[in-house]
């Protein structure tokens, strides 16, 4: 994967940090860059997955499947239109969770690099929704505890749909890997292509460590040993062999993207952008 | 200047139908959370989306205004919060049966037993037609975001369950 060099708009690190403190605005004290970059993090990830899950509508391999996707994706794409709301509003600059969505290109994107994979064949798809949405109900469940408020909300509304979508994701995974020997053959193959980008789910850096005083304190290593009981446990009834942790790839949380968030921005926002400011 | 008490603006307000379930109400729904008039007339409506891509939040948006502004309303203002997160438990019993009544089986308990069920540990869902409990799970993702698919192995007919969040 060729990683894009980071342009004008991505974050440096030393950038990220001079943005670090505490201002005490109308919302109560929020922190400035950093807690909009992670907003922007948790938004992405579920605008650019929602985006590739929509890409099974009309699709699908049978007609129940075609609407979970589309369903699935409705409700990625409903979380992240709140939390890049809540980026936008946060940042204080004018830009709505559609200015977001649409205007920005790849890479100012945040999203982690497994979510804008192609969406490859159906097991493909479902490997990596099930690898997201293990991550995503842990981090959710930590965040609606969270110290605040407005991300708690949007998180304690999110979790609930998330844990259709693990229980969905995970029931197809077992039933692909525990099938015929051809799926089995081919989501094996899945699941050792998609391993390499687990790793950035779990990465902390400034970022993290800088929306602590925005009381978003999220214990990682804790949602990395259970994210690793669900998949052991999925994967053994699965009949599928986890991969060996080898090296990582990362870069989309600071806009360094796979050549596919090119492609995959230029259908998500070629109407928006055809179109500014049309509504209907 | 026409004042309106906090029951008179929920009676009005449990005529707007569900754009996508139209036999409850959005007040039956759960989805109105509250009412009130302000002292210049004005009609504040707080309202919560049932999922977080429900489409139909745009839609119950205008038949609440719609509704309000026929009734006498000067002016009416809709906002809408997350939290509380909406629930299903909110759809009181009578409302349970009109959806029984329209052939969707009405949401069970939400509490689904905990944070990671992989497996769908509920017993079949009733068949809103026949009454028989054995039934099979389809899917859970059917015809809009808050409905599973079921069919019913004893009359043969597929039915819509309204999920249990």
């Amino acid at each position: 994967m060729a990683a894009h060099q980071e342009e004008e708009g991505g974050i440096a690190a030393g950038e990220a940090k001079a943005g670090v403190g505490v201002v005490a605005g109308a919302r109560g004290p929020t922190l400035g860059a950093p807690l909009v970059e992670y907003l922007l993090r948790l938004g992405d990830d579920r605008l650019i997955l929602g985006h590739r899950m929509s890409e099974w509508t009309g699709h699908g391999p049978i007609l129940e499947e075609d609407i979970a996707t589309a369903n699935i994706a409705l409700d990625l794409i409903g979380q992240a239109s709140q939390l890049l709301k809540l980026a936008g509003e946060t940042e204080g600059k004018g830009r709505d969770e559609n200015a977001l969505a649409y205007f920005r290109d790849g890479t100012q994107f945040r999203n982690c690099l497994l979510v804008e994979l192609p969406k490859g064949d159906f097991g493909d798809t479902m490997v990596r929704q099930f690898l997201f949405d293990a991550h995503s109900v842990l981090l959710l469940d930590e965040l609606t505890k969270c110290g605040h408020a407005e991300l708690a909300a949007i998180a304690a509304k999110a979790i609930k749909e998330d844990k259709y979508h693990l229980r969905h994701s995970g029931e197809w995974v077992v039933r692909l890997g525990d099938g015929t020997a051809e799926s089995h053959a081919r989501v094996q193959a899945s699941l050792d292509r998609l391993w390499k980008y687990t790793g950035e789910l779990f990465v902390s850096d400034e970022i993290d460590r800088a929306v602590a005083a925005a009381g978003i304190t999220i214990d990682l290593a804790g949602i990395k040993s259970r994210w690793d009981a669900i998949v052991n446990d999925v994967l053994a009834r699965a009949t599928l062999t986890r991969p060996a942790d080898g090296p990582m790839q990362q870069g989309g949380r600071r806009g360094r993207h796979t050549e596919h968030i090119g492609h995959l921005l230029a259908t998500m926002q070629s109407v928006a952008r055809a179109h500014p400011g049309a509504t209907w | 200047m026409q004042t309106f008490s906090r029951d008179r603006l929920y009676e009005i307000l449990g005529t707007v139908p569900d754009p996508e379930v139209p036999v409850i109400s959005v007040v039956e729904l759960g989805i109105v959370r509250d009412a009130s008039q302000r002292d210049d007339g004005t009609v504040d409506v707080t309202i919560t989306p049932t999922y977080s891509g429900c489409p139909a939040m745009f839609e119950i948006e205008r038949d609440v205004v719609a509704a309000l502004t026929a009734a006498g309303a000067p002016r009416v203002e809709v906002k809408t919060v997350l939290s509380p997160a909406w629930t299903t438990d909110w759809i009181p019993e009578p409302a349970r049966e009109k959806l029984r009544k329209y052939g969707i089986a009405p949401p069970g308990p939400a509490n689904d037993g905990g944070l990671v069920a992989l497996v769908r540990a509920k017993p079949p869902v009733q068949c809103p037609w026949c009454g028989s409990r054995n039934t099979t799970l389809k899917s859970e993702f059917g015809s809009t975001a808050c409905k599973a698919i079921h069919v019913c192995n004893d009359c043969s007919q597929p039915f819509d369950e309204f999920k249990a969040i």
